[in-house]
């Protein structure tokens, strides 16, 4: 669904830094993606290449890296891994989690020329 | 052909709307606007419910509104036949409205001091939850004819509202929806998430829904002039 915007926005980043810094072809886009956060992973990689096409990222391999999902259980006190957002403390079975990590968003880093 | 060299960045993907999203938060506050982004799937009654609002409201604040829709205008035509004034913005294939949409909206309204913007959201409980548009809060309109396992099929959207109205409430005795196992199912992915039922159609819990903005408007006044008014009107 929405990993096409995130690859439109993924091009504009791409297309800003390059201006910044100085260089006009991106061979690989190193991207941290959450568990938690929504990004179908396959989606996004299909739609990477579709927006890519004909820009500075044309021939750019993909690389992902994903994260955990975390959450600080408050009748625990701790900090327990989770799957999905709905998942109940694995210690304790309480639904009173708050999320800590999984929800990354990022692009880490490039290798440029 | 020049040396390949590594780039860090750690930035986050959607920074462009995010910073956009605090803009729009810094205008809403400096003119003490109350915006909320109602989000929900298509059909779930969220102009109309937006059009009984204003009508509940009308005489006690200056209320304007944003829709956002994938084709058509149909809906800002509705929310101006209630005399309120609405702008549509046409998302075309984009699957949510983002932060700079809404900016660029609001500049057009030219919002009044003090006031309540509406601001509907494209039908979808998928995208428009990762798309801050700068909004006090989000709230998500569910309606009992979807099933009480929509919180746990979309829970990032459930996660990110911080009220839940439960639309078409009379339409229970017609259904065997679980009004408490949807609750339920709710705050296992927002403990926190506050709950309305009410009916667009019937009026039914629009008091309680017009008290929720009535507090969420004195929250977003808090330190702002027009707070001292709004008391002494109250
Ligand atoms: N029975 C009943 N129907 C409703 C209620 N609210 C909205 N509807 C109907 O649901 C349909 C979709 O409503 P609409 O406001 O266009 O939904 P939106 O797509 O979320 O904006 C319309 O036929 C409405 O008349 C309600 O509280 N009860
Ligand atoms: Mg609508
Ligand atoms: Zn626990």
């Amino acid at each position: 669904m929405h990993e096409m915007a995130i690859c439109e926005s993924i091009r504009g980043i791409l297309e800003e830094e390059a201006a910044r810094q100085d260089f006009r072809k991106v061979g690989r886009v190193c991207l941290e993606i959450g568990r938690l956060s929504a990004v179908e992973v396959e989606a996004l990689k299909f739609g990477f290449d579709v927006v890519m096409r004909g820009s500075l990222a044309g021939d750019a391999r993909l690389e992902i890296v994903e994260t955990e999902g975390r959450a600080w259980c408050m009748p625990c006190g701790q900090s327990v891994p989770i799957a999905a957002r709905f998942d109940p403390c694995p210690d304790c079975g309480s639904h009173q989690l708050q999320v800590t990590g999984g929800e990354e968003m990022k692009i880490r880093e490039l290798e440029v020329s | 052909m020049s040396q390949a060299r590594m780039v860090k960045l750690e930035k986050d993907i959607l920074s462009k709307n995010n910073e956009y999203a605090d803009a729009n938060r810094k205008m809403f506050a400096e003119r003490g606007v109350l915006a909320l982004n109602l989000v929900s799937s298509p059909g779930s009654g969220k102009t109309t419910l937006l059009c009984r609002t204003i009508d509940a409201l009308r005489g006690k604040l200056p209320i304007a509104v944003i829709e956002g829709d994938q084709q058509t205008s149909s809906d800002a035509d509705r929310i101006r036949a209630t005399g309120a004034p609405a702008i549509q913005v046409n998302t075309g294939k984009g699957c949510h409205l983002d932060a700079h949409m809404v900016g660029h909206a609001a500049d057009h309204l030219d919002l009044a001091e003090g006031g309540l913007l509406l601001v509907e959201n494209v039908g979808n409980l998928v995208c428009p939850a990762g798309f801050d548009l700068g909004e006090a809060h989000k709230v998500v309109v569910l309606s009992i004819t979807e099933g009480e396992d929509k919180p746990l099929k979309y829970p990032d959207m459930f996660a990110a509202a911080d009220l839940m109205l439960l639309n078409k409430t009379d339409l229970l005795p017609h259904l065997d929806f679980d009004v408490e196992a949807c609750i339920a199912n709710a705050r296992k992915v927002n403990p926190r998430i506050k709950v309305l039922r009410v009916s667009a159609r019937t009026g039914e819990g629009m008091s309680d829904w017009t008290a929720w903005i009535g507090a969420a408007r004195a929250m977003a006044l808090t330190g702002h002039p027009l707070a001292a008014e709004l008391k002494g009107a109250a």
